[in-house]
C-alpha cells in the first residue's frame, strides 16, 4: 500500500465536504463540512510530510488547526447573534443584503 | 519495530489493515454526515471521520498531530458546535425547500465532477511515488521534540502571529455573543404587582404532582377535588416530551376503583 491512498481518502473526504456547504441549508452543518475540508486537506499535509521527509507539513497541519479552532470561535458566535435576531439557523434566511 | 518501518516510510501491513478498515468507516461517515437530517447526528458522524483521521496521523509517523486531532477537534471544536446546538434549539431541522431551483441537483453534478478530476490528476500525477519518511527529520529526537524545535526557529513569527489570532478570536467571540440589555430589568415587586393586576395566574405556588399507591414519579399528575385531573401539577415540558401517562388513560385508570 502506497500513500497515495491517503491523498485519494482526503479528495474523496474534501469533496464530499465541499458538497455538503452546497447542499446544506442549516449554518451549523455548512460550518462542519468546512471543518471536514479543512480535516481532508491536513491529511494531505501529513502525508506529504511523510513522503518528503520533512516535517513542515505537519507544522502547517498544526497551524491550519489552530486557524480552524479559531474560526470556530468567530463564526459560531456569528451564528448565534445571527439567530437571536432573526430566530432562525438556516443560511437562507440571512438575505438582508440581498439587492 | 513496526514504529521504525512505519517512520521508515515503508508501507507495513498493519498500515494497510488500519488504512482499508478505517477509510470505508470515515468515507460513510462524512456521506452521512451531510445526508442525516438531524444536525446532533451530524456532529457525531463527523466526531466518527475525526478519529478515524487521528489513527491515519498516528500510522503516519505523526503522534502529536493525532493526539492534537483527538483533544483539539474532536475534544474543543466538536464539543462546541454541539454547545451552540444545544443553544439555538435541537430541533432546528433543515427546510427542504429549495431557494434557487435544481440547486441540489447541479451541487451534487459538480461535486461527482470535482472528486473526478482531483482524483484523475492524482491518478495522472502520482503514479508510485517512494515516500522518503521521516526517519532522516526526526532522527532519535522524536515527533514530538522535532516538531518543537522546528516551531520555535523556522516557524516563530507564525507561532506569535497564531497568539494574536487567538486572542483576537476570543475577543471577537465576546463581542459578538454579548448582549447589551435594553430595558431595565423587572424586579420581583413589580412581576409580583403584574400578576395580582391581571388575575387569573395562581396566586399560590402550582399543586405538586400526584402521590398514589403505583405512582409518585414527577410526571403522574395530582387530582383535583371533583376527581379531573390537575394539569398544572405536572411540569410543561414532559408533556411536550411525552414522557408523562396520557390525561386520558390516567382518568380511567382512577375511576376504576371508585
Amino acid at each position: 500500500m502506497s500513500p497515495d491512498y491517503y491523498l485519494y481518502l482526503s479528495a474523496i473526504l474534501f469533496t464530499i465536504g465541499a458538497t455538503g456547504v452546497l447542499v446544506r441549508r442549516n449554518a451549523i452543518v455548512v460550518f462542519m463540512c468546512v471543518e471536514l475540508m479543512l480535516n481532508a486537506v491536513n491529511l494531505t499535509l501529513v502525508t506529504f510530510a511523510r513522503v518528503n521527509g520533512n516535517l513542515d507539513g505537519q507544522i502547517i497541519a498544526f497551524f491550519v488547526m489552530v486557524v480552524a479552532a479559531a474560526e470556530v470561535v468567530v463564526g459560531l458566535a456569528i451564528i448565534m447573534s445571527i439567530f437571536r435576531s432573526r430566530r432562525s439557523a438556516s443560511v437562507d434566511d440571512a438575505n438582508l443584503l440581498k439587492y | 519495530m513496526t514504529a521504525a518501518i512505519l517512520a521508515a516510510g515503508g508501507t507495513s501491513t498493519h498500515e494497510a489493515t488500519v488504512f482499508w478498515l478505517l477509510a470505508p468507516i470515515a468515507v460513510v461517515c462524512a456521506l452521512g454526515m451531510v445526508l442525516v437530517r438531524s444536525a446532533v447526528h451530524s456532529a457525531v458522524l463527523l466526531a466518527v471521520v475525526m478519529l478515524s483521521l487521528a489513527a491515519f496521523y498516528t500510522a503516519q509517523a505523526a503522534p502529536f498531530l493525532a493526539v492534537v486531532q483527538v483533544v483539539v477537534y474532536t475534544g474543543a471544536v466538536l464539543m462546541l458546535f454541539l454547545f451552540v446546538l444545544m443553544l439555538i434549539g435541537v430541533d432546528t431541522t433543515d427546510s427542504l425547500v429549495e431557494t434557487l431551483r435544481g440547486q441540489r441537483v447541479a451541487a451534487i453534478v459538480v461535486g461527482l465532477g470535482f472528486a473526478a478530476l482531483l482524483v484523475l490528476a492524482l491518478a495522472g500525477t502520482l503514479g508510485s511515488f517512494h515516500p522518503k519518511g521521516l526517519n532522516a527529520a526526526v532522527a532519535d529526537k522524536g515527533n514530538v521534540v522535532a516538531i518543537a524545535e522546528l516551531l520555535f526557529s523556522r516557524y516563530v513569527f507564525a507561532f506569535e502571529a497564531t497568539s494574536a489570532l487567538l486572542i483576537t478570536a476570543g475577543l471577537g467571540a465576546m463581542v459578538l455573543a454579548h448582549r447589551e440589555r435594553v430595558t431595565p430589568r423587572r424586579t420581583q415587586l413589580e412581576r409580583m404587582r403584574e400578576r395580582v393586576a391581571t388575575g387569573g395566574a395562581a396566586m399560590a405556588p402550582l399543586p405538586g404532582p400526584g402521590v398514589y399507591a403505583d405512582h409518585d414519579a414527577i410526571d403522574t399528575p395530582a387530582l383535583l377535588p371533583d376527581g379531573s385531573v390537575a394539569t398544572t401539577s405536572v411540569p410543561e415540558y414532559l408533556e411536550i416530551s411525552g414522557a408523562r401517562p396520557r390525561t386520558d388513560d390516567t382518568e380511567r385508570e382512577l375511576e376504576a376503583p371508585r
